[in-house]
């Protein structure tokens, strides 16, 4: 791996962990739910540069775009709060 | 805000767990096939046509896998159904969309379409294949429920897509089984490795599948929008 990729991947992987922590502690769903998206979309380019296009092509297109769809409409049922 | 830290430590157990046993079973970067999986990297191209070999495994190799994939959709996606008719809750619309958006989506969503179609036709060739282009066209469905005003899907044509795509699936398994003796079984020339027509029966079954799990995902995304009951 040449020496952008790594650095790539760190500045990645500490998107990955901010994003992770955003969604444990925030009380908005629909933060959650994007930074849900947020982390999916980045582990498909980790997996594109493991070299596993197949896995990167599922995983950007169920977790980045699908699943957030179905949380949203989901919204929808139980509002927007977790305290509701 | 101590139960969120235990919760952290325990995470963080839990992942250095998993990274010790998976780095000690398999070293990074080396080449450590054995077994089955050598065998599907060495023999997959010739037996089969198909260039993309995570293709071939998942339809005809793992063929069985896949139908009970299938069968696991099938069976999540009715539930939902059922389980969304009973509930009258009342519903929070979805903010009005603007005019940037209801114009962007309209053009959008059949580039998206394509994109998925193409997924799924080239499945033997380049990464992807029936789920991933099955998936994203429903992506493109769920742009247009969220950005267009009115939006109708009549719910008669998604299900008989969907049985007819899994219906087709099932018997060209069947047919496999009778010609090859085993289900799924490749009963096609293989033809010449590289060409959008090879491979196979590998085409014709991701063709279904991606009708299918096409069919099935927009299906789950109207009940979500519309709340289940018929409209």
């Amino acid at each position: 791996m040449s020496e952008a990729v790594i650095i790539l991947s760190i500045v990645l992987a500490i998107l990955v962990v901010v994003a992770t922590f955003v969604l444990w502690l925030t009380k908005d769903l629909l933060v959650a739910v994007l930074a849900s998206a947020v982390i999916s979309l980045v582990s498909s380019i980790f997996f594109l540069i493991l070299q596993v296009p197949d896995v990167a092509i599922t995983e950007a297109s169920i977790g980045a775009a699908l699943t957030t769809g179905f949380f949203l409409f989901a919204m929808k049922y139980i509002g927007r709060n977790e305290d509701d | 805000m101590i139960r969120k830290f235990l919760y952290f430590v325990i995470l963080l157990a839990f992942s250095f767990f998993i990274y010790a046993v998976i780095s000690a079973y398999f070293p990074f970067g080396e080449n450590t096939l054995t077994g089955v999986a050598k065998y599907y990297v060495d023999n997959g191209v010739k037996d089969l046509g198909g260039i993309n070999i995570i293709t071939s495994i998942v339809t005809v190799y793992r063929g069985f896998d896949t139908l009970g994939e299938v069968t696991v959709l099938f069976l999540s996606v009715t539930a939902l159904a059922f389980t969304l008719l009973g509930f009258k809750v009342e519903r929070r619309t979805l903010p009005n969309p603007t005019l940037i958006m209801e114009t962007g989506g309209r053009y959008l969503a059949p580039l998206i379409m394509l994109l998925g179609a193409y997924i799924f036709l080239h499945g033997h060739l380049t990464p992807g294949g029936g789920f991933p282009g099955g998936v994203i066209i429903a992506t493109a469905f769920l742009l247009l429920f969220v950005t267009q005003k009115v939006y109708k899907l009549r719910k008669i044509h998604l299900t008989v897509t969907e049985a007819l795509a899994g219906s087709l699936y099932v018997i060209v398994g069947l047919v496999g089984l009778y010609y090859v003796r085993s289900f799924l079984g490749n009963f096609l020339q293989t033809g010449k490795p590289g060409y959008i027509v090879s491979a196979g029966i590998i085409p014709i079954i991701y063709l279904l599948i991606g009708f299918k799990v096409g069919s099935e995902l927009t299906a789950v995304l109207k009940n979500l929008k519309e709340g289940g009951d018929e409209h």
